[in-house]
């Protein structure tokens, strides 16, 4: 204290009034994470501090260590080495219970929330105010009225979870935070599923809390998101710390520079298809609300973007289009053939393909190989009479972790231990060795780094130009407008309009169509 | 790079088959707690004497080999014959029988005044008092040596009829397990298969004996017959399988179900009681050996390899994987999800039913009181063997080491003398320890200190008098990182 004192004040005096405000209270304090999985050495030694009243967003292509972070902070992982300071203190979290208890919340990108309980039983879970055993509903109704007024929201705490929209979801995890009396709150890719007014509504939530006080760490892939809403940002690559930056000095292009320790040119590869004929028609697809006399034509070497708020409609005609949800009527048509699609493998039999948007539910085997995820759909190829001919699977995806630099330490690694962006290589690497004329790509990009995101990019216009339909579902609109020959919103199940040439459209033009 | 290679190996087989150890280490310890003095008898006896006896001291000498009556040591007086002829001695005589016939024998050769360099015997009769005073009795008998095989010590477990009989005992658990492995791969269960073993025996033993002729049944009769209650079997497991693919029925309650009526379908069909009218010769699947091994056995292990060969080398092995592992993910890679499930319940059926035959000839007759509780003894052996009831995960050679597992232990505690009742509750708590053990070691042994040590380490550290005010601490990360 006394050295406090005395050392401060001539060190200030002698410089250049350079003072602004005092600096607000350190709330967390990290020094020399280190963490290593098998195999993998996810933090090398990183730093961070955060102050109460700002948002600290973290920065980093997928595997640059951002979750393992996370996870530290909430107690998930215990780190091998490195010391946590909360508010000063030492902290040793071993249950994400122990970080809660020091004030550190965490909302993950996969809710922790029971879909069938409500939102006030969800808020109050495991702490469920009661008098003498029983349930004090009322009060519990209370509190949680309270929590969702602080934070502007209108949720009926006894709405049952899985009836809230991802939004709403998002806001009853906030309050559960929030009754905790959370003073650190870490936002892990907050924005990833909701739609733009759902995002502006999130920030404004964001800096109401910051004005309270509250330390928030904020994680996202979506750069134009940062300059909006953070203070300072912190660049991970490859779990280490390459950088701080306070948001008011830094472009967007030095934080990709930053991130992928390399220059981008630009973002979006030039495209260099001149569209054929029609080689996909869809008339008067119709399922049930979501999919409404849905009608449209994708040309030869044609990227076709689908975009429209979430909900509007866009994933649901990709699973009609597949089979993967029988539609109640419509026409499809390949070449002038007409397709009659029942099933997921009449599609692919008839060369389409679709890259769902949830990889982890629906587009791999998470315990299971690579090389087995990889194979799934070509097994008429790589087989003969029913037997595997695994020579030829192991060359073929060998030839595909070359082109698509796909970082793979054996074939027989666990499609689990590979990171986001490596996940979707190894989808588009079985969809590739398919040669499928037809590819739906629902969110490409989502979750990915944006080293990854550019190859992808590249891949699709590789395809476009090899002569193949795609269809593009995106919510990200500079992806929308960079990638598309031709764009379709979506509103409420319909086709809400068109736009011939994204080169002269903006994101305005989208928004206007997708909100009706 | 030769001695990475073998690690890597041992311990991909390690992490594989890490059960192997579990059963290798059960062995060793019944192996060690069985260790006993052994008296050895029949041909092997004979054969164990003939090597510890010296050459005869001179051309043609005589020997008498002197044996009981018993089939055991027949094959002692027949195999130590032949032996010490072909060692150069002349066997002047063979007695099996009393004490009094061998004195009979030596008084025989003493008159004829061929001389007799050595009595051969077993444990037992080489010390009849007959033979041991013969010196006395009959001087002209004055050089005569008498032998018999060595003791030694050996486990009761390692004695290869025991092996022999562990092996065969679990044979139907075995069989039936490799369907059940492909059920819980596709993440189901089947709770028919000890009902559907039952089934199958009383088919099987009553289409014998009303079809194909009761006891006079031709090998070609009985054949089709075990194959109708194996095929009657597989339609079950088929009709299960179809209710959970195409209704979406839970795998525990239709199997629940077809439990019950496949249970009650054999009790109907054979009025409740066992039915015993088979040929002798339907015991030939049971209990024929082929080359000293067991048919059974021989057929489990021909199962396994064929079951090993679909799973890692098929595409059908593949796509029950897939299943198993994400069936969303599989159906939208082109899988035919449900055929897929079909095909699992429907073969498991059959295998059920295949098991059911191999009981009947076991016991040579079919009951439908057979298969009690197997199912719960079969879904042991397949969690044992590494499986996860989550499904995508196990091997169908794990899940013969895990029936293996239950053998030993079963095996081994019939061998030391643990009642039946407590065997019960060892056996549970070994399926139980097994299953705990292979969880570490997949979740690691971090995982297990990490749980243990979050209850001490929890609490926050008091405030430091030495600890910064908020604010006034270490330089910050920016000027550190920003230089």
């Amino acid at each position: 204290m006394d050295r406090a004192l005395s050392s401060t004040p001539p060190v200030s005096r002698g410089m250049t009034v350079d003072r602004t405000e005092p600096p607000k209270p350190l709330l967390l304090e990290a020094r020399g994470l280190l963490k290593s999985f098998p195999g993998v050495q996810a933090l090398r030694g990183v730093d961070l501090e955060l102050r109460s009243g700002e948002v600290l967003a973290v920065l980093g292509e997928n595997g640059a260590g951002k979750s393992t972070l996370v996870k530290i902070l909430g107690g998930a992982h215990p780190p091998d080495a490195g010391t946590l300071l909360i508010g000063g203190r030492a902290a040793h979290f071993h249950t994400p219970v122990d970080a809660q208890r020091a004030g550190v919340s965490i909302i993950y990108q996969e809710f922790n929330l029971i879909p069938a309980l409500s939102a006030r039983e969800n808020i109050f879970l495991g702490r469920e105010r009661s008098r003498f055993g029983r349930l004090r509903k009322a009060e519990e109704s209370r509190q949680a009225r309270a929590l969702f007024q602080r934070l502007g929201a209108e949720i009926d705490p006894e709405a049952a979870c899985r009836d809230l929209s991802v939004a709403q979801q998002q806001l009853v995890e906030v309050a559960k935070a929030l009754s905790l009396d959370a003073r650190i709150l870490v936002l892990d890719e907050p924005s990833a599923a909701l739609t733009t007014p759902e995002v502006n509504r999130l920030f404004a939530i964001v800096r109401d809390l910051r004005a309270q006080g509250l330390g928030l760490i904020y994680i996202s892939h979506r750069l134009e998101e940062l300059f909006a809403i953070a203070d300072r940002v912190l660049v991970l690559r490859d779990g280490q710390l390459v950088g701080i930056r306070a948001i008011g000095e830094v472009t967007r292009g030095q934080l990709i520079d930053l991130m992928v320790g390399r220059k981008m040119e630009q973002e979006f590869p030039p495209r260099a298809v001149r569209p054929g004929n029609d080689r996909l028609v869809v008339r008067n697809l119709c399922r049930g609300r979501k999919v409404r006399d849905v009608s449209f034509s994708i040309r030869r070497g044609e990227v076709l973007g689908l975009t429209g708020l979430v909900g509007a409609g866009r994933t649901e005609v990709a699973r009609c289009l597949f089979g993967a949800d029988r539609a109640d009527s419509g026409a499809i048509e390949l070449d002038g053939r007409p397709l009659r699609i029942r099933r997921p493998r009449d599609a692919i039999r008839a060369g389409l393909a679709l890259l769902t948007e949830d990889r982890k539910s629906q587009g791999l085997m998470l315990g299971r190989s690579v090389r087995e995820n990889f194979g799934l759909p070509n097994l008429r190829r790589f087989s003969r009479l029913g037997v595997l001919r695994e020579k030829l699977e192991r060359s073929a995806l060998a030839r595909y972790a070359a082109s698509l630099r796909l970082r793979l330490p054996r074939q027989d690694e666990l499609a689990r231990n590979l990171s986001g962006g490596n996940q979707q290589k190894v989808i588009l690497a079985k969809w590739l060795e398919r040669d499928c004329e037809v590819v739906i790509f629902d969110e490409p990009t989502r979750g990915i780094d944006v080293g990854a995101k550019f190859e992808v990019h590249q891949l699709i216009n590789d395809l476009a130009a090899r002569g193949k339909a795609i269809l593009m579902i995106s919510s990200e609109l500079p992806e929308v407008l960079g990638m598309s020959d031709r764009i379709l919103v979506m509103h409420g199940g319909r086709i809400a309009g068109e736009l011939t040439d994204p080169t002269r459209a903006s994101q305005e033009d989208i928004m206007r169509l997708a909100v009706g | 790079m030769l001695h990475q290679k073998n690690k890597g190996w041992f311990a991909s087989m390690l992490a594989n088959y890490g059960m192997l150890i579990v059963l290798l280490l059960l062995g060793a310890f019944f192996s060690v707690v069985t260790l006993e003095e052994q008296q050895p008898a029949g041909a092997s006896g004979a054969r164990r004497l003939a090597r510890e006896l010296a050459r005869p001291s001179k051309p043609g000498a005589r020997a008498l080999i002197v044996a009981g009556e018993s089939r055991e040591d027949a094959e002692f007086a027949a195999e130590l014959a032949r032996r010490l002829q072909a060692g150069g001695w002349i066997v002047a005589d063979t007695v099996r029988g009393q004490p009094a016939e061998a004195r009979e024998a030596l008084a025989r050769i003493a008159g004829s005044g061929a001389g007799l360099e050595l009595v051969a015997g077993t444990f037992t009769t080489a010390r009849w008092p007959v033979l041991e005073e013969a010196a006395k009795s009959f001087p002209a008998l004055s050089g005569m040596k008498s032998a018999w095989p060595r003791s030694y010590r050996w486990p009761n477990f390692l004695k290869s009829d025991n092996l022999l009989n562990i092996a065969n005992q679990i044979a139907v658990i075995a069989i039936v397990a490799i369907g059940m492995t492909l059920v819980i791969i596709t993440a189901g269960i089947d709770l028919s298969v000890g009902s559907l073993i039952a089934l199958s025996a009383v088919v099987c033993a009553l289409l014998i004996r009303n079809v194909a002729g009761a006891e006079q049944a031709s090998t070609a009769g009985m054949t089709l017959c075990a194959f109708a209650a194996i095929a009657v079997c597989g339609v079950v497991g088929l009709f299960s399988g179809a209710m959970v693919a195409a209704f979406g029925i839970p795998s525990f309650i239709a199997t629940l179900s077809m439990m019950l009526v496949a249970s009650g379908l054999a009790f109907i069909a054979a009025k409740g009681q066992s039915i015993y009218q088979v040929p002798e010769s339907f015991i030939w699947l049971g209990r024929g050996t082929l080359c000293g091994l067991p048919n059974a056995v021989l057929l489990m292990l021909l199962l396994y390899a064929g079951a090993h060969w679909v799973m890692t080398q098929t595409v059908l092995g593949r796509y029950l994987y897939a299943v198993g592992g994400n069936a969303e993910a599989a159906r939208l890679s082109g899988v035919p999800v449900k055929a897929v499930l079909v095909a699992a319940y429907a073969v498991c059926g059959a295998l059920a039913g295949l098991g059911g035959v191999v009981m009947a000839s076991q016991l040579k007759s079919g009951a439908p009181t057979y298969g009690q509780m197997y199912e719960l003894y079969v879904i042991a052996a397949v969690v044992v063997g590494g499986a996860s009831l989550a499904g995508g995960e196990g091997r169908v050679l794990g899940t013969l080491i895990g029936a293996f597992i239950i053998a030993v232990i079963q095996n081994g505690m019939n061998l030391t003398g643990v009642e039946s009742y407590t065997q019960k509750v060892v056996l549970g708590l070994v399926i139980l320890g097994a299953v705990l053990l292979d969880l570490l070691k997949r979740r690691g042994w971090q995982w297990w200190r990490r749980r243990s040590a979050a209850a001490p380490g929890a609490s926050a550290e008091p405030i430091s008098a030495a600890a910064p005010p908020p604010g006034q601490g270490a330089p910050t990360a920016e000027a550190n990182r920003d230089a």
